[in-house]
């Protein structure tokens, strides 16, 4: 063979044992990582401009991430808006969205809401109105509410956490759902804990101004 | 929700002036529309040379420029190579390399170019015309959604849509593309916001408030890093592109020798570390060297500076530096744990970074054996290549011998293919910024338009283009521009009348079945650079290279050398993708 270099061939060589996992983690058999995939919420604070939407999710579907749900809306501050994903990641996954979200002009501030996070979601679903009464019955049970009810068809609004709305609509199925709009998971950190680190400053400046 | 937000600026962004570096003189300097609003942006940021193509939307910019003393625009041949000039000449000033082009068409042609940038995260600031605003979205003549196009391939595109604010947007996309990690910016400009009466004056680049670039590492990671370096018995560096684009070699190099760890770089941090340094193992990867390989696969700690740890460099991830802790030096923290898990983590920026270390570590690492051991490999996988007589002209020998006729700091580019590692692994890279290559994306084409903005931008060095067959005619109409401009640039053409790497990996890996990988036919490319108006030169013969060689280089003007080199030769060593960079294979027999 002419073509080619010389050296040992890679049979003759000394090749190291260790491996890493797909995540580019070294296994250490002492202390192996967990890399589970878990379910998150995180939030981001964004300029309100034209694009913001499509910029976070053109990132999610190019970066292939996980994602749930993403709700957007307007916040006391005409200037921003507030995203919040629902991701199921492993904890590298779930840190590559927030820097990778960080890194888009339009976005301020993001964090990862811890578990005690408060989280709702609203569920407009349309059941078959043969049995007004019982449609009635499980809407109370949910604390929902009737929005629209007819000779054929009842619609119904629930709101809740994530299990809840899963429930009711188990509920509802016995009626037959005609038609479901779920807006997905919006939330915020509970207590005195603000959402994202932006938040803070940004209140302050907007009450500064508006005692001016 | 937000579209119906109408102005791309809020307030906020573009009263955030106190970063501003350049403070316009408001008494000398006027604007009556939002084309001149976008010129006068570009001078407050300093630019001196833009590459670009005419037509419909953009010529009111054009129009601003045409009394401009301290602008000089070079009209290129394609949007294509419009853009790789300027990606070249960014990466050579550190400043955005400015390119132009029509809506439609010009802007779609452009875009090879910023996804080349962007994978490469070199400055680059894109100027697009579009048709007016009230035809958008209208499928008007020549119109695109050119933000929606591009936005996956830049770090921002901006739609301006207001004269008043143009030229704050056009430095906010300046100041943007060299911030921190850098990168293509694109902003499209609507027909009649460049037309659009304005007195406004745009202050000079700045970036939004909110978005902070951290330059200094937390003092309590980089102690913990060092602990970890100064413990190690197998230490290596790893100097990717950040180091060159941080303006870091010089304070690698230090702590480098200082510490006399073994250095091995990516492809795009070639020159970062010179090669002909005893502690330097040269490049890693796919085609890297047998020892840097062999290095980074048995090193206990890896100080990874700038590097996005590209899956070329690493083959598969479950084999790369399997036993080592990394410290990972990035100025993006997105890139932290992106690919490899970092076990040390320092986010800055990364001349300040080295300069932390260096302050902080006191202990070089017990590390003689290891070096001893690097030695040993390098002697074991030498990059020497046999030049038998039966066979036709090796390339190696042409880079080489180029290499012996140039200064150190003379700029090599290249196309994509083999010729590309060749011109990398056998030429000796001994400072930064002289190797420039379209590397993350691999782009054939890059070549030529990117020898044009590297001399543009660095006249005064000498300009070295390797290019396949098959890569330059893909922008061989640019040689127009060279001829136009007179530069002085030499293209060596290794020619192997194919698509050579890939009938390497076909007869690899497709059982030699080589579908559309070789030309048949080629044309004559000294003649075909003869009837450009640059200089010709054809060379089969070993004995003819230096001289031809040094002919071309002695040409005052571009130049092209067509060789035709062994269309068998192949490229090595070679770690298959997803494979195991320690079991480089080194012939074919080996893969
Ligand atoms: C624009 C583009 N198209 C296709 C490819 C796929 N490709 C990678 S290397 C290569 C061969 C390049 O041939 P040539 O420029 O002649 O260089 P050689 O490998 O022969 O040195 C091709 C086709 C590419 N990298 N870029």
């Amino acid at each position: 063979m002419s073509r080619g270099l010389d050296g040992p061939h890679p049979e003759a060589r000394d090749i190291p044992d260790g491996r890493r996992s797909p995540e580019g983690i070294r296994l250490d058999p002492q202390n192996g990582a967990d890399h589970e995939r878990h379910r998150t919420v995180i939030s981001a604070l964004v300029q309100h401009e034209p694009g913001v939407l499509s910029k976070v999710s053109g990132l999610v579907s190019r970066r292939q991430f996980n994602i749930e749900s993403l709700t957007v809306g307007s916040t006391t501050n005409p200037e921003t808006a507030r995203i919040t994903l629902v991701i199921e990641e492993s904890q590298p996954g779930i840190r590559q969205v927030e820097t990778q979200l960080k890194k888009l002009l339009p976005v301020i501030s993001v964090r990862e809401l811890g578990g005690d996070a408060v989280r709702r979601e609203l569920v407009v679903l349309k059941v078959h109105g043969e049995e007004p009464d019982k449609v009635h019955a499980i809407t109370e049970m949910y604390s929902g509410t009737i929005l629209d009810a007819g000779p054929r068809t009842i619609t119904v609004e629930i709101t809740g956490d994530e299990q809840k709305i899963d429930d009711a609509i188990d509920a509802f199925a016995q009626f037959g759902i005609r038609e479901i709009a779920r807006t997905g998971q919006t939330a915020l950190a509970r207590g005195e804990v603000w959402t994202t680190d932006a938040e803070e400053e940004r209140y302050e400046r907007t009450q500064t101004n508006d005692s001016q | 929700m937000s579209d119906h937000v109408s102005t791309v600026h809020t307030d906020e962004q573009s009263t955030t002036t106190a970063a501003a570096e350049t403070r316009p003189d408001e008494d000398s300097i006027s604007v009556t529309n939002g084309a001149e609003a976008v010129v006068t942006a570009l001078e407050n940021a300093g630019v001196e040379h833009l590459f670009g193509v005419q037509g419909g939307a953009i010529m009111p910019v054009y129009d601003a420029l045409y009394a401009k003393q301290d602008l000089t625009h070079i009209t290129m041949a394609h949007e294509q190579g419009a853009a790789h000039a300027a990606d070249a000449y960014g990466q050579l000033t550190g400043e955005p390399g400015v390119c132009m082009a029509t809506s439609g068409p010009g802007a779609t042609n452009l875009t090879t170019g910023l996804a080349d940038a962007d994978m490469d995260s070199d400055p680059v600031i894109a100027l697009t015309g579009q048709v007016p605003t009230d035809l958008v979205g209208h499928d008007a003549f020549q119109e695109t959604d050119t933000v929606g196009v591009t936005r996956p391939v830049t770090k921002a595109s901006y739609f301006a849509d207001n004269a008043a604010t143009v030229g704050d947007v056009v430095g906010e996309a300046y100041a943007l593309a060299r911030e921190g990690r850098p990168g293509p910016t694109l902003v499209d400009l609507p027909k009649d916001v460049t037309n659009g009466t304005t007195d406004s004056v745009p202050d000079g680049p700045t970036t939004p408030e909110y978005h902070e670039i951290s330059e200094t590492a937390a003092e309590s990671a980089v102690k913990d890093a060092i602990q970890a370096l100064s413990n190690a018995r197998m230490p290596l560096i790893l100097s990717g592109g950040g180091v060159i684009k941080g303006d870091a070699s010089e304070e690698l190099r230090t702590f480098a020798i200082e510490h006399q760890i073994p250095v091995v770089t990516t492809m795009p941090g070639i020159g970062s570390f010179p090669e002909d340094h005893e502690l330097a193992l040269e490049w890693a990867g796919m085609h890297g060297t047998g020892y840097a390989n062999m290095a980074i696969s048995h090193c206990d700690c890896l100080l990874a500076i700038g590097t996005r740890f590209d899956d070329r460099l690493t083959g598969g991830i479950e084999t790369f530096a399997p036993e080592a802790e990394i410290i990972h030096v990035d100025i993006d923290p997105s890139e932290i744990s992106k690919n490899v898990h970092a076990d040390y983590p320092l986010i800055g920026d990364a001349s300040c970074v080295l300069e932390q270390l260096r302050t902080a570590m006191d202990d070089a690492p017990a590390a003689s054996q290891w070096r001893k051991q690097c030695q040993t490999w390098k002697e074991a996988y030498p990059m020497a290549y046999a030049t038998p007589e039966d066979e036709p002209l090796k390339p190696q020998f042409v880079v080489e011998a180029m290499d012996e006729l140039t200064p150190d700091d003379a700029i090599v580019t290249t196309g994509v293919g083999q010729h590309q590692m060749w011109a990398a692994q056998y030429w000796t890279y001994t400072e930064p910024n002289t190797w420039i290559s379209s590397h993350g994306l691999g782009t054939m084409g890059y070549g030529l338009p990117a020898a044009i903005g590297a001399k543009v931008a660095a006249p005064d060095r000498d300009v070295v283009c390797f290019d396949g067959d098959g890569s330059l005619l893909m922008t061989i109409q640019e040689l127009s521009v060279a001829v136009r401009e007179g530069l002085d640039i030499t293209v060596i053409v290794l020619n192997n009348e194919a698509v050579g790497m890939v009938r390497q990996w076909q007869d690899a890996f497709f059982d030699q079945r080589r579908m559309a990988s070789e030309y048949q036919w080629v044309p004559d490319f000294a003649t075909l650079a003869e009837a450009f108006g640059a200089k010709g030169f054809t060379v089969r013969e070993y004995e003819a290279v230096p001289d031809t060689l040094e002919a071309a280089q002695a040409y005052d003007g571009p130049s092209v050398v067509d060789v035709f080199i062994d269309p068998e030769e192949n490229v090595y060593p070679m770690v298959s993708s997803g494979g195991n960079n320690a079991e480089f294979a080194l012939s074919e027999d080996q893969l």
